[in-house]
Order: C-alpha cells, then structure tokens, then sequence
C-alpha cells in the first residue's frame, strides 16, 4: 500500500478510511455521552434557578441536593402576550414540553419570539419570545411562595442572562441571580458578586401607583426601591437597571403579576 | 528509559518550549488563563491531545499520501479535540462552561499541528507520543505560571481559594483589574520569555538586520 499511496486512487482510499474510521469514532463519543451531558445542563440550570431564590449556596449545598431542592418548583408556561399561563392547545399547537423548553433555543425562531420596535426594547433584547418558563413555589398551605421568573438584557459586552426570584406577593423581590454574563470581571462581573446579590432581597418592585419602581441607581440606594450602582460599572448597572424595568413592566411580566395576585 | 527517549521528554519544557522559545499557541495562554482551575483542564487537554495525535498521526504515517498529509493530520486532531470536549461537558461541565471555545480551538492550536508535522510524521509512535506528552507539559509549565501570577493578583486567590482578602469582601487587597485582561497575559509571556532566555543565553535569536552606521553623506541631508 504505502509504495502507491501517492497515486489518486491510493490518495482517495486513505482519505475515504480516515474520514470512517474518525466519524465512527466521533459519533459513538457522542451518542455514549449524551445523556450525562443532557444531565449536567439540566442541573446547571435548575442550580441557578435555585440560587437565584435562594435556596441554593455553593458552600453548604451539593449538587446532589439540587434535585431534590427543585422539586418544590413548578415550571409552567406563560403568554406573555396575554399574561395567562399558556393553555393545553397552546403547548400542543406548538409542540411544548414544559420539562425540557428553553425559550433561549427558540429565540429566533418567528412561531416563538417576535422583533421588539427600538422604542419599546429598553434591555437591548432584539426579539421577545412570546411564551417563557416561569417556576412556582408553592408554601404549606398551596398559598404562592415563590415566583422565578427569568429575565435578561444587555450590559456592557453581551446579554446577561439571569433569573430573579418574587415572594409571593409578586412585589418583593427574594434573589437575583445570573447565570450567563460576560460583563468585565471585577468590574461588571461584580453582578455575580454574593455581597452585590444580597442587597436584593426585601426590596419591592412596584410602586403604590404600579409602576416598576426598582431600579438601580449610581452610588448608595435608597429606601426599598433602589440598589447600589457597581463602582466602575455604569453601563452594566444600567443593563441591569434596565432589564428589571423591562421584564416587570408591560411588555415583560407585568400583565402576568397583576392577574396572578388579583386571582 | 534511554538517553534520547527522556530528552525527547524533558527537552520541550525549558531547552525548547513550545510557547517561550518556539512562540507557538500564545493564542490559549492567554485566554484560558485567569484561574488555575481552567488552566489546568486546559493543558490537560492540550496534553492529551498532543500525545494522543502524535501517537495515531505517526502510526499511520507511512500510509498518509503526501499531497493530503496536512488535511488527514488535521482530521486526526479535529476527532481528538471533538471527542476531549464531549467528555468535558460529560464529566466537568462547569469548567468546560469556562473554557467554551476554547477546548475546541485546540484543534488549530499550533503545538499540536506543528509537533504532528515536526515530528510525528518522521519518528515511530512510541517516541512520538513521548514527544507530545513533553511539549504538552512544556505549554503547562508557562500556562500554569501566567495562571499562578493572574489569579493571585487578579483575583487574590489560587484555585479559586481566596489567599489575599479583598477590599469588596471587607480585606485589604485591591485586585488589580488589568491581570483579567488578556492583555496581562501577553506582558507576563514576555517577561517569562526574558526570564528564560536571560538564563539560557543560546536561545536568544541572532539580529536578523544590522543597523548600518550613519554615513556623512546621510547626515548631511
């Protein structure tokens, strides 16, 4: 063989038996270790959904614990168009499952999501998807305990990804939590910072007129509407500021709050 | 173990690194090096796919077809990074989260390609997966000391253990925000490169130009 591998037909055979032999190779690594990685996505989101209600420390939980800890939490499916859960037919219609949907996987695509008019797209978003994962607490007595709700917008290099956790009150927020930034470590990076995080909870979302009253402001906040700003994060302070508004407000989750406190 | 089997081994660690003399696969040193934790999933990889591409590339060498070899070397290495990345996010996704793109990009890192053509192509496999294996730990040897120097004063801590408290968490350390930057990892790499070649004065590269003296006739312009 190796005296007329130089020749075209020798050439193509070594070629043809290079590219079976890595194919098989490849797509037996592949299929073999499918499942484990489905695994580790699903328990590194239900992680930070977790942590985002804070229920979940990395130094006193172990992963063992997270599926534990997420079967207290519903997922269900909200309209954001109409601020209902979806219905049967809705989820049927557009092939739905409510375990395994990710709204990030379908954001392209028109069946789901449409394009946001610039005016209304405060969080730098482009498109919105129509029908999102929302995750429900249910307390002792079936009372709501905890509402967590996933939200995210632009910073200052990309879109930061996150999901914030509402007592059931739908007005006081329990955590915040962001699962996928690439804001400037040490500066915007700070928004995974737990000291930065534990400013959140215990402060309300909607003022006594119902507009989204959280915000983030520069320096010290005030009161129970305002966080502290990042030192030296301007911009992804106010990506931050700016995605809270819009996922409260009506385009984002407000019509679904109202109907799920009011009954 | 043979003289020339173990300086295949240890040469490519200090006689002839493949970042600091060779200034190959500079790109990953600096991306992936901001906490050990990475860095050392990055170069066992590198390390791995080093040897493991040696050793196939040279076992099948004498079949490989002249007018092909870069594209069949290129398959091989392709089908390794492919298959080290799917065990990454099988066995340790939170790092492979960290290291995204970059266990791929393995595939066009220079160490591998260039040991396959440099060596492999030409030695039995045995010697050729030594080699990988030396020049994979010659890539750690500096990841490992860009990472050690990042980390700590970039973040005040080694393997994500916090050593020097830092001002936002109530201690005395300011971070210095710059050795999270790529940019940092290029200034360290450079300093190392001095360090190494300050010591071992053969490698220092000969002047490729001369610069002429200054003529009258120049001066008087």
């Amino acid at each position: 063989m190796s005296a007329n591998k130089d020749s075209v037909g020798g050439t193509l055979k070594v070629a043809l038996l290079l590219c079976v032999v890595c194919s098989i190779f490849i797509s037996s690594a592949a299929v073999i270790l499918k499942p484990m990685q489905e695994a580790n996505k699903t328990l590194d989101r239900n992680k930070n959904i977790l942590a985002a209600a804070g229920m979940f420390d990395e130094q006193m939980n172990t992963n063992d614990d997270v599926d534990e800890l997420f079967a207290q939490f519903t997922p269900r499916i909200v309209d954001l168009e109409t601020g209902d859960f979806a219905t049967e037919e809705q989820l049927a219609e557009l092939n739905i499952d409510v375990t395994t949907y990710d709204q990030r996987t379908v954001f392209t695509d028109p069946q789901f999501s449409e394009a946001l008019e610039a005016s209304e797209d405060i969080a730098g978003l482009k498109r919105l998807v129509r029908f999102v994962t929302v995750y429900l607490v249910e307390g002792p007595n079936g009372e709501l305990q905890d509402i967590v709700l996933p939200v995210s917008g632009y910073g200052l290099w990309g879109t930061m990804y996150g999901y914030l956790a509402l007592e059931g009150d739908a007005n006081t927020v329990k955590g915040i939590g962001f699962y996928d930034q690439k804001e400037t470590p040490g500066l915007g990076g700070e928004i995974t910072n737990p000291r930065w995080k534990a400013q959140w909870p215990g402060k309300e979302v909607y003022s006594e007129d119902g507009d989204v009253a959280l915000s983030v402001v520069k320096g010290e906040g005030q009161g129970v509407h305002q966080v502290d700003g990042l030192a030296g994060a301007s911009l992804t302070s106010r990506g931050v500021d700016n995605l809270i508004e819009f996922w409260l407000g009506p385009l984002g989750f407000g019509p679904f709050l109202t109907k799920l406190t009011n009954g | 173990m043979s003289i020339d089997t173990k300086s295949i081994l240890v040469k490519p660690i200090f006689a002839n690194n493949p970042i600091a003399l060779q200034i190959l696969g500079v790109c990953s040193a600096l991306a992936v090096t901001t906490g050990l934790q990475v860095t050392v999933v990055m170069c066992i990889a590198l390390t791995v796919v080093t040897a493991f591409s040696n050793l196939f590339i040279s076992m099948v060498r004498k079949f490989i077809p002249n007018s092909i070899r870069i594209i069949a070397q290129m398959t091989i290495i392709a089908s390794l990074v492919i298959a080290v990345d799917l065990t990454l996010q099988a066995f340790a996704y939170e790092i492979s989260k960290q290291l995204s793109v970059f266990v791929g990009l393995i595939i066009t890192n220079c160490i591998v390609m260039g040991r396959a053509e440099a060596f492999a192509m030409k030695n039995p496999p045995g010697l050729s997966f030594l080699d990988g294996i030396g020049n994979g730990l010659g890539y750690s040897v500096v990841l490992l000391s860009v990472a050690t120097i990042r980390e700590l004063f970039g973040s005040g801590s080694l393997f994500g253990v916090q050593v020097l408290p830092l001002v936002s968490n109530g201690g005395w350390y300011q971070p210095n925000g710059l050795m999270l930057l790529a940019p940092s990892a290029f200034f360290i790499i450079g300093f190392l490169i001095w360090a190494l070649r300050a010591v071992r004065v053969e490698q220092v590269e000969k002047d490729e130009f001369k610069i002429a003296p200054h003529t009258v006739q120049e001066a008087a312009h």
